[in-house]
């Protein structure tokens, strides 16, 4: 059997260290895409105003 | 259930890893040394006096700072057992054992390569280059060969500190110029006597750890020469940005003033040898120096948000 069977199971501030860690890990990926999509409009500029309907 | 099954939930966080909160990982990413980076690439942006857009400006900033946090994170990493051994360090999150040394290498490789890749698609591609390249330098360079092998480390180690106000230069301007290269140099002067005053007074501490630092390997009295020297040189070089017409009257004030208290303190380090007041003395030059060289870029940044014209160029 596998040697880590004895070792004891996640406590409950185990999830809460993974919890917190998940929650910041989705704050840090939402302003990626935050960071992306102001980026490509900032770029894109008056531009896209300016093309060929 | 499955033994594969039973394994895993019978498996503790210990021998995952997982043990570190938030903060531990705020930590691996050297929150202090990154404000200095995020402020030295700031000056290095404005500097350069481009029509860069402020939101790109801020993505460039946030580029870098994750970068030095990369960086940081590569450090701790690979300097887990020699940090177990000394004083100042002993309870960063690896030597801690509240994150895993892989965790810590994934964490760094990830924001490395996330950095890099985020300066280069949405800035550009010079300033993303500098940044991988002084991340390279870091953590392969400096950390992995230098900083255990030569009481050199720190004065070769010390370019990679000094890139970022290039990268926020090249950030701005798509260009590395010989204007930018002056912000490099007076960071990569600043560096040696910044470390070897702490090195003196934390000595005993690099000495555990067998990191070859000056005052360990040529001694306390060669340290003290070697930072007066640097300090004589680095002086005439932050004066390099106004003859190359980056700076303006009121930097050349500033960093005149400043220069001469900087040589006065190493003067002070060179000249008290012995007991308390010798180690004050390396205590009260560190210190002086962090202001030093804060004051010497914020007075950049304060020319170009006061619009004080710039001396015409000089030389280059």
């Amino acid at each position: 059997m596998s040697p880590v069977k004895d070792k004891k199971p996640f406590s409950p501030a185990d999830m809460s260290r993974r919890r917190k860690r998940s929650l910041a890990l989705a704050l840090v990926l939402a302003g990626l895409v935050v960071l992306f999509f102001v980026t490509t409009i900032v770029r894109l500029g008056g531009d896209v105003a300016l093309r060929n309907l | 259930m499955s033994d594969i099954q039973a394994d895993i939930s019978d498996t503790s966080a210990a021998a995952l890893g997982g043990e570190g909160t938030v903060k531990d990982y705020w930590t691996l990413l050297k929150p202090r040394v990154m404000s200095l980076v995020i402020f030295t690439a700031l000056a290095g942006l404005v500097a350069a006096s481009s029509d860069i857009h402020p939101w790109l400006a801020l993505v460039a900033l946030l580029a870098i700072a994750v970068g030095a946090g990369a960086s940081g994170a590569l450090n701790m990493w690979y300097d887990a057992d020699i940090d177990a051994l000394m004083a100042r360090t002993a309870n960063r999150p690896v030597p801690r054992g509240a994150i895993l040394p892989g965790e810590a290498l994934g964490f760094g490789l990830a924001l490395a390569a996330g950095s890099v890749l985020v300066l280069g698609l949405l800035v550009n591609i010079v300033a993303a280059a500098l940044l991988a390249f002084t991340i390279f330098f870091y953590a392969v360079i400096y950390t992995m060969w230098l900083k255990r092998s030569t009481p050199q480390n720190i004065v070769i180690g010390g370019a990679a500190g000094a890139f970022p106000p290039m990268i926020g230069w090249a950030a701005a301007t798509g260009s590395v110029t010989l204007a930018s290269i002056a912000l490099f140099l007076i960071i990569f002067m600043w560096t040696p006597p910044h470390f070897w005053a702490l090195a003196l007074f934390r000595e005993g501490d690099y000495a555990r750890a067998g990191v070859p630092m000056l005052p360990n390997v040529a001694g306390a009295d060669e340290t003290r020469r070697q930072i007066l020297l640097y300090s004589l040189i680095l002086v005439p070089i932050t004066f390099l940005p106004s003859l190359l017409g980056t700076t303006g009257l009121v930097y050349t004030i500033v960093t005149a003033l400043l220069g001469a208290a900087f040589l006065w303190h190493a003067f002070d380090v060179f000249r008290l040898r012995a007991g308390e007041p010798a180690r004050r003395a390396c205590r009260r030059l560190f210190g002086f120096s962090i202001l030093y060289l804060f004051a010497i870029f914020a007075a950049i940044i304060a020319e170009r948000i006061l619009g004080i014209v710039p001396f015409t160029q000089v030389i280059g």
